[in-house]
């Protein structure tokens, strides 16, 4: 069974349709990553999934149950977690008060999680008392997935993780991904680095005007001459 | 030293009192801010309303106090502080919720709590007309005269028990608010909800009960605003007409947002307040003897007449918005 399956998504913000049918699938543990080009639709297809846009056409199931335009407060409570692209972190509370926040909805025991957190970001044990706001980018983007990732989603959609960040922070992301994929994790990503998301992705779905170009394994994609030529820059 | 212990009342206490009044109105005002995104305007009516609620249950037992041996007013407060908290969720309930979920710009919701304001003044005027009241009617109002081991002093520091019982409260309700907000699983929700509300709603974090903690909060701690000021001087119907600009003043002050910001603002004005109206000609009166002839020391000195008292929060508020809208705290710009 599927983790998460979108069948011919449509939608956008007002009147203007984003998506025109966008189909996508991951199964549990896998890795998906978004890529195409500006305005494609990546970001707004993972709003879509997480219920922050309204999807005017298209059926949306996770993990067995239909979801489509269910509130994102719910969605969180069924084991899926968003980290936008932007405004990611509560910048006024320490790193702390973050996951604390992240893990809103539980109401057991979670201070094994938060040691988790700094296990995966070492960076920010030292930190743990200090205003996320004051951190730099690369490490309020590790705030950022952790907040998420203590809910213990079984699907963690990831909006451009290493936009704007160094090639050094950028790796280190990237290998954070795969770290936590590796603990059952599915995740689902738009990323603007497209070859070396692809490189790590079990399935790739190339976007273009609001539906699927080309979907296909994250290899077989990266040498997919086609795909090279148009997307990947050659 | 008389003079110095005349300055101790009519600018420390006063200055307190009054600043602690405003704190608590600011630290509201702030906190809706910070939540809902607008201006209130009807927050010193819920000031109003709480000390009403406090007169009625007063004027219903009247002995309650005498009981504990404090004032009937101070401990009919808690009951007071709950019935405006439940009026203030049913005025979001009401009126703004509506609003809100039809995502009206802020502006809209600011029209609409002037709105609610004309709304509750005008109950207020039809059940309770134009005159003041008092909360000791039945009662004797406890004032206490220190006298200061010096002797030089023959005037006292005077203090009444509505102050002291003041200057208890607001330490109280700081201290609970600061642990509140920084202690608290729902404390910390507010916060987060104030920095990043869609990344509260992405979080899961119940914001609707967020919104309904924040309207307790400050629908209480006007409550006992308005009653606190009303048990120092008496119940006037107006009364949050005159305390809107001055609480708008110290939440502006400290940083629209900043729950701490609203505290030092209402100090800094409060005692802004008080230094202003203050007889400054008091501590030039001793010299009087050794002054060459030809100056005339005034009888009054002040910045400001006392009777233009409400001018001063304008001022410090038209100052502020110019040169550092931030506030001392830098919080957002209304």
């Amino acid at each position: 069974m599927a983790l998460i399956k979108a069948t011919g998504l449509h939608g956008g913000y007002g009147a203007m349709n984003i998506l025109n049918g966008v189909d996508m699938e991951i199964e549990e543990g896998e890795i998906g990553v978004i890529v195409g080009a500006n305005g494609a639709g990546k970001s707004t297809t993972l709003k879509a999934l997480f219920g922050l846009l309204n999807v005017t056409e298209g059926e949306i199931i996770f993990k067995g149950e239909t979801i489509t335009n269910m509130q994102p407060d719910k969605l969180v409570r069924r084991g899926m977690a968003f980290v936008p692209q932007e405004y990611n972190i509560f910048p006024s509370l320490t790193v702390q008060e973050n996951l604390e926040m992240g893990a809103f909805v539980r109401k057991d025991d979670f201070t094994h999680l938060i040691d988790q957190m700094y296990g995966y970001f070492p960076d920010l044990a030292g930190k743990r008392d200090q205003p996320a706001g004051e951190l730099s980018g690369g490490q309020r983007q590790m705030v950022a997935m952790s907040r998420a990732l203590m809910i213990e989603p079984s699907l963690l959609l990831l909006d451009e993780p290493t936009a704007g960040l160094s090639p050094l922070y950028m790796n280190e992301i990237f290998d954070r991904i795969i770290a936590i994929n590796k603990s059952g994790v599915g995740i689902l990503m738009v990323e603007q680095n497209a070859k070396q998301a692809l490189g790590i992705a079990h399935k790739g779905f190339v976007l273009a005007n609001g539906t699927n170009r080309f979907t296909d394994t994250g290899t077989n994609l990266l040498n997919d001459p086609e795909v090279a030529k148009s997307f990947l820059g050659g | 030293m008389n003079e110095f212990i005349f300055f101790i009342n009519k600018v420390v206490i006063s200055g307190s009192v009054i600043g602690s009044i405003y704190a608590m109105g600011a630290i509201g005002v702030t906190l809706v801010f910070a939540i809902l995104r607008f201006a209130h305007f009807a927050h010193g009516d819920l000031m109003t309303l709480g000390a009403f609620f406090s007169y009625i249950l007063v004027v219903l037992f009247p002995e309650a106090g005498s009981f504990i041996g404090l004032p009937t007013g101070f401990v009919m407060l808690p009951i007071a502080m709950a019935l405006t908290a439940i009026v203030a969720i049913l005025l979001d309930r009401s009126f703004y919720r509506p609003l809100r979920q039809n995502n009206v710009k802020p502006v809209v919701m600011v029209m609409a709590s002037i709105g609610v304001t004309l709304m509750i003044q005008g109950l207020i005027r039809v059940f309770a007309g134009p005159s003041s009241r008092n909360f000791f009617f039945a009662e004797r109002k406890d004032i206490f005269r220190i006298e200061l081991p010096f002797e030089l002093a023959s005037r006292k520091i005077v203090v009444t028990e509505p102050q002291l019982l003041l200057f208890v409260f607001i330490t109280v309700a700081v201290i609970s608010l600061h642990l509140f907000l920084t202690r608290s699983r729902l404390g910390k929700a507010m916060r987060a909800m104030s920095d990043n509300p869609d990344l509260s709603r992405v979080s899961g974090i119940n914001t609707t009960m967020v919104v309904w903690t924040t309207w307790i909060i400050a629908g209480s701690l006007a409550a006992a605003a308005g009653t606190l000021l009303s048990l120092d001087v008496t119940l006037k119907p107006d009364l949050s007409f005159n305390i809107l600009l001055p609480i708008f003043a110290a939440a502006i002050v400290g940083g629209v947002g900043h729950p701490y910001g609203a505290i030092a603002g209402g100090f800094v004005v409060g005692f802004a307040e008080t230094l202003s109206v203050f007889n400054w000609a008091i501590f030039l009166r001793p010299f009087r003897d050794s002054l060459p002839d030809w100056i005339d020391l005034p009888n009054k000195l002040a910045f400001v007449p006392t009777e233009y008292k409400i001018t001063v929060p304008f001022v410090i508020l038209v100052v502020i918005l110019i040169w550092r809208p931030t506030g001392i705290f830098k919080g957002q710009v209304l």
